[in-house]
């Protein structure tokens, strides 16, 4: 009933017009930058981060905008994986296989409004789900102290590679690239500065913000220079949508698979080191494991349409439930929204629910308003999103990389973070090229800090003894899954890697 | 080979993080672990995955040849260019020229890159400025 009560004040305070517009921006956007493919959910957050600052706007609505984009973003990512067989973003990789086939029969409309539905499925459950199980987990949160803590921490880099990773070392090395980075600036607790060389810009540290949109924006902008790819996806090709709703037959079909992948997605999206694509490969596989008897998955099968869109939406729900709860993000879209809430002073986990209900519950409520939205959006509307896919990139890249210089310029106004932009920028498209994973350097910058504070609280309270990071049941629990989540990927993660990415390779590094 | 030489620039990148974190100075009022270990603990972490990296090389990434690397520091000498003279030249006419340029490298014919520079410059300047009220870099015109 108090879950039922909080949910009630969110309505209230997510039902302004100002919240109800930025939602529907959110949305439309989000839905755009999924659609368009080198545009994923991580890079889409992280170009409108900036703006939502220098608008000035609150806590509450700036997180009501992005996680739309969110949101948004993993419903458009299907859009050209039906109509091209193009991943928009990478969850959207799995929507490919069946959902191209469909279009290839003619049944483009029925395909793009059945995933629609999926996607609000998976993401109206997940919702629930969220509001149920965050509150338990910071039941869990509280009892941590700063040993915990910093176990959850080196948890979550560890695990952050994903089960779909080939080379930890690489992932080890961006988790400690990004926490060394962090390290820049003067000492918290003692007030000495570290790392600076003497350059007065570098005592603040360096800002995340700047960080994130050079790596994952203007690197994407380099990578499109490299291959000079200036075309648009859609060049030549017949777009044909046809009827816009799906048959009742059809959906009646897909019930089943909705919700059994709705409930799994959710799963791999709470768990670290999942995330969103890791929800719709294993949700495609179960259910072509479960109910493809005549073998129709892969040929044009509904059912191998609804799964995948349902399960990565899903799991992008589930992905913020350890992100608001523990204040440790489980995938590279969620750990951009947590540079959201530090950037605006909120520190996320337990205490937020308590401190901050309006912000918890209004998000949830807005998450709840855009998935309607979205909804809308996305049946009746698709054919403006399918003209979306007409714009060239020689056009949409330099609009990018302007958009990001005007939102680091507007927030700091100083050239200096522009030039450590373009310095990230060439990092990100370097790093890349050489497939290491640049969630972690992101969450590195984010959490370094706090990661050495508690690590610090927790010795300097037990004498300088460091063995007391291994004290408590809670804390080796932690390690325990730290390492075995470290150590699995070298047993499975190629087989996992091979079978995602069977249909077709793509730069995986800004994966969610 | 690639590999080889990224983990050993990290195993360096390592060791001159460690040595630069031992020269921080301790001050007098200091917590049982000081400003030193933590970065130290990055550096050891650093330096092993940098190490395994290069001992146990992934297959080559695919480089671009030389024409479309020179390309990239073109872009990267002009996002440096626009970064120093935007205070300078003001937004629209810095922007214009940035946008426009990389419109051009990215394959469109000169005419169409000179308005879509323009018209990305005129547009953010209008969207984010007059409409949300963003205050961008004021050049000598005002603009």
């Amino acid at each position: 009933m108090e879950t039922l009560a909080s949910l009630g004040d969110g309505f209230a305070i997510a039902l302004t017009w100002q919240n109800l517009g930025l939602a529907l921006l959110g949305c439309f956007l989000g839905t755009i930058m999924g659609a368009l493919p080198g545009l994923g959910p991580s890079n889409g957050v992280a170009i409108l981060i900036p703006l939502a600052f220098t608008l000035g706007l609150g806590a509450t609505p700036s997180l009501i905008l992005l996680t739309s984009v969110y949101y948004g973003a993993m419903y458009g990512g299907r859009i050209s994986s039906i109509l091209l067989n193009i991943p928009g973003d990478e969850p959207a990789m799995m929507t490919c296989l069946d959902g191209y086939p469909m279009a290839r029969k003619g049944l483009a409309g029925e395909a793009l409004s059945l995933s629609g539905i999926a996607s609000f499925v998976g993401a109206f459950f997940a919702t629930w789900g969220l509001i149920l199980l965050a509150p338990q987990l910071v039941k869990i949160a509280l009892l941590f102290g700063p040993a915990e803590y910093f176990a959850l921490f080196a948890l979550a880099f560890m695990t952050l590679g994903g089960v779909s990773s080939t080379n930890q070392a690489k992932s080890a090395f961006a988790a400690a690239l990004g926490l060394g980075l962090a390290t820049i600036g003067v000492d918290t607790q003692t007030g000495v500065p570290r790392f600076t060389f003497g350059e007065v810009h570098l005592y603040d540290g360096l800002d995340f913000l700047v960080a994130i949109v050079g790596l994952f924006a203007l690197s994407e902008v380099f990578i499109f220079l490299e291959t000079r790819h200036g075309g648009a996806e859609a060049d030549g090709k017949k777009m044909e949508i046809g009827r816009l709703y799906p048959p009742m037959s059809m959906v009646k079909q897909c019930t089943p698979t909705m919700l059994r992948t709705s409930v799994l997605g959710f799963l791999a999206g709470v768990l670290p080191g999942a995330g969103a694509s890791l929800g719709s490969f294993i949700s495609y596989s179960m259910e072509k494991r479960l109910v493809d008897k005549e073998g129709t998955f892969g040929k044009g099968d509904p059912r191998g349409v609804a799964a995948p869109e349902a399960g990565n939406n899903a799991a992008a729900g589930g992905a913020l439930v350890p992100m608001l709860a523990l204040g440790v993000p489980g995938s590279g879209t969620t750990a951009v929204l947590l540079a959201v809430l530090l950037a605006l002073n909120i520190t996320p986990g337990p205490l937020l629910f308590t401190q901050n209900p309006d912000v918890v519950w209004g998000l949830i409520a807005a998450l709840f308003i855009a998935n309607f939205m979205l909804l809308a959006m996305n049946i009746p509307m698709v054919g403006i999103f399918t003209r979306v896919l007409m714009i060239p990139s020689r056009v949409l890249m330099p609009i990018v990389a302007m958009v990001s210089f005007v939102g680091i310029y507007g927030i700091s106004g100083s050239s200096f973070d522009l030039l450590v932009m373009i310095g990230f920028g060439v990092m990100g498209w370097l790093l890349r090229k050489f497939d290491v994973p640049l969630v972690p350097i992101i969450l590195g910058t984010l959490l370094g800090n706090s990661m050495e504070n508690n690590l610090r609280r927790a010795i300097t309270i037990d004498n300088g003894n460091w063995l007391t990071l291994f004290d408590s049941p809670l804390a080796l629990t932690l390690w325990a899954i730290a390492i075995i989540g470290f150590i699995l990927p070298l047993v499975v993660g190629r087989k996992v890697k091979a079978s995602m990415h069977e249909k077709r390779d793509q730069p995986g590094s800004t994966a969610d | 080979m690639s590999d080889r030489i990224f983990g050993l620039f990290g195993v360096l990148l390592a060791i001159g993080f460690a040595l630069s974190a031992l020269t921080i100075e301790e001050s007098f009022l200091s917590d049982a672990v000081g400003p030193k270990a933590f970065p130290i603990i990055i550096a050891v972490i650093l330096g092993i995955s940098s190490a395994v990296i290069a001992l146990r090389p992934d297959p080559e990434p695919a480089w671009p040849p030389l024409a479309r690397l020179v390309e990239i520091g073109a872009a990267v000498v002009v996002m440096i260019l626009y970064a120093e003279f935007l205070p300078e030249a003001g937004f629209v006419i810095a922007t214009a020229f940035a946008a426009g340029y990389l419109a051009w490298r990215l394959g469109s014919r000169p005419l169409e890159a000179v308005a879509t520079g323009i018209g990305t410059s005129v547009g953010i300047y209008v969207i984010f400025h007059l409409v949300l009220g963003l205050s961008l870099a004021r050049g000598p015109w005002g603009f």
